[in-house]
């Protein structure tokens, strides 16, 4: 199936859309994973479009985290876990051996559920992904730091304490400035995994918004438990069950009208 | 009275009872060490002067200190920590950052930890054989390599185990940027095990200002002063042992002395590791 067709089909399952408004960024094709002699992913075939919000839902151990780790092979580092099939990034394979990692983790960005400041200045975290990729001058660098602070809606709130530890920010804080600190290499794609769970509801509701801001300029998955916030702030959504994609749609039809059993069970709250 | 509250009285008698018999096996756990510094503080304050510090070891029945003594085992401790904490260190990343959950690792780690526990004088025999029967003579140097094995597992396992402590999502979330394994490890994972690594080396050093029989066979030890590694050289253990087993009076003092400063060191080093630890702890809230 080529790129094209792919958006098609991705449009045809999903009226409302308009047939050009959706190029694919990420294709899964026939993605199995196992890890430990356990089948924890099931031949997922998942389009992801490009510069909109997909959100990742499902119960407890359906596999979307898993899913989302596969996108920057970030899974790699521990042994004993394997992909099979195909992860094709503006087309090329991700999954192939060859494919450089430095180039992929540059291109594919990540937030994690935890905020894990790095234990550096407030500067430094973000200044710290670009020196590996760039020499820049330090005006450059400044203005590169700003910038990653600005796009994060953090900037006003930490520009007097550059040079102040991380570790003094606020979970919700942390959590922007790690999204800064994927946002400053200038990705293509952000990937976002259950980036609200640890923090309370105001903090949930700038990230949300700083969710909708970045779609401007970036490619966003989201996985998250919490249905609310993939209807809020998501423009497609993937329901997940035991390793399957069950049902992938524009959000407000999958909310509103789901096709599968299984997907209308899960958002009317009667499992998961 | 109701039942709740019988149960509620037999509650708090209990937790008074346990909370007692905790607050009795504490004091008198800290009863024996007050008792052991006040006796080597009464014995050694004859000799505890500046004397001490500043005159060499004396003949029978003559003043004099520990000077060369306590040179020598600082000499000999710092170059054993200059040895044993990179070799350690290295370990102990290999282990955590390389070789978690691999059978390798393991079997490493299990190695390691029986050379943590290994007796002290088999160590010193160990470089007898490697290093003074072949020299030929006892040495400084010799002294020094027996106390860096004391040192290389401790650092081993504490690295090895700060470096475990580290959030895996530390980790993912500096390698998710495209930073290569090895930068990751020493720019960031290293600085968030700093004060456990530190730790672990004050730790050891605290160990080896005390060992005496791993020395006994490698530096012996020297009646002069001597800054010359490549010959017998004195420390503190092996000349509060060699002191105390004496019938003299003043060397009886010297010993008490020589002892009091060695627990104190001991003391002041572990009381600067857990402050070490304390801050950390209080920058991860």
């Amino acid at each position: 199936m080529t790129e094209l067709n792919l958006a098609v089909a991705l449009n045809a399952a999903t009226p409302g859309v308009q047939p050009d408004a959706a190029t694919a960024k990420i294709v899964a094709r026939g993605l199995d994973f196992h890890y430990a002699g356990f089948h924890a992913l099931k031949g997922i075939n998942l389009a992801i479009p490009e510069r909109k919000v997909t959100a990742i839902i499902g119960p407890s151990g359906c596999g979307k985290s898993t899913l989302l780790r596969i996108f920057n092979r970030i899974y790699s580092i521990y042994p004993k876990l394997e992909a099979r099939g195909e992860v094709l990034l503006d087309g090329e394979n991700i999954l192939d051996p060859a494919y450089p990692l430095n180039r992929l983790r540059a291109k594919v960005g990540m937030v994690f559920q935890k905020p894990v400041p790095f234990p550096m200045s407030i500067f430094d975290n973000i200044a710290y992904g670009i020196k590996h990729y760039e020499r820049l001058s330090r005006a450059d660098m400044a203005v590169r730091v700003e910038e990653a602070l600005r796009q994060a809606a953090l900037w006003d709130e930490v520009k007097d304490k550059l040079k102040g530890s991380a570790l003094g920010l606020s979970g919700g804080q942390q959590q922007r400035l790690c999204i800064a600190r994927a946002v400053a290499l200038k990705p293509e794609v952000i990937l976002f995994d259950e980036p609200t769970s640890a923090l309370d509801p105001i903090a949930t509701s700038k990230i949300e918004q700083l969710v909708e801001e970045l779609k401007q300029r970036y490619t966003i998955a989201i996985v998250t438990h919490n249905m609310q916030q993939a209807a809020r702030c998501s423009d497609f959504t993937a329901f997940m069950y035991l390793g399957e994609l069950v049902e992938f749609g524009a959000t407000e039809v999958l909310f509103t009208r789901p096709t599968k059993q299984q997907t209308e069970d899960y958002i009317t709250g009667r499992f998961g | 009275m109701s039942r709740a509250d019988m149960l509620y009285l037999r509650r708090r008698a209990t937790n008074a009872m346990a909370l007692g018999l905790a607050a009795a096996a504490t004091l008198f756990g800290l009863f024996w060490l007050v008792w052991i510094l006040w006796t080597t503080l009464s014995n050694g304050i004859a000799a505890l002067k500046p004397s001490l510090f500043l005159q060499m070891t004396p003949p029978p029945g003559a003043d004099g200190g520990l000077a060369n003594a306590f040179f020598g085992s600082a000499a000999m401790s710092l170059i054993a920590i200059a040895m044993g904490t990179p070799v350690g260190v290295l370990a102990g990343t290999f282990l955590a950052e390389y070789a978690r959950r691999r059978a390798l690792g393991e079997a490493i780690r299990f190695i390691n930890d029986i050379l943590l526990s290994a007796p002290s004088i088999v160590l010193g025999l160990f470089v007898y054989t490697l290093v003074v029967k072949p020299a030929g003579h006892f040495s400084g140097w010799a002294g020094a390599i027996a106390l860096a094995f004391i040192v290389l597992p401790v650092v081993v396992r504490t690295t090895d185990e700060m470096l475990q402590l580290v959030p895996s999502q530390m980790r993912e979330a500096a390698l998710s940027l495209g930073v290569p394994q090895w930068k990751v490890t020493v720019q960031v994972l290293y600085r968030s095990a700093l004060p456990g690594i530190l730790t672990g080396v004050l730790l050891a050093l605290a160990r080896i200002t005390g060992e005496t029989a791993p020395l006994l066979f490698t530096a012996l030890n020297n009646q002069f002063w001597s800054h010359d590694l490549a010959a017998p050289m004195a420390s503190v253990p092996v000349v509060v042992f060699q002191y105390a087993m004496s019938p003299y009076d003043s060397w009886h003092a010297l010993a008490w002395a020589g002892a009091f400063v060695v627990t104190l060191f001991v003391l002041a080093t572990s009381l600067v590791a857990r402050a070490v630890l304390a801050r950390k702890k209080v920058s991860n809230d």
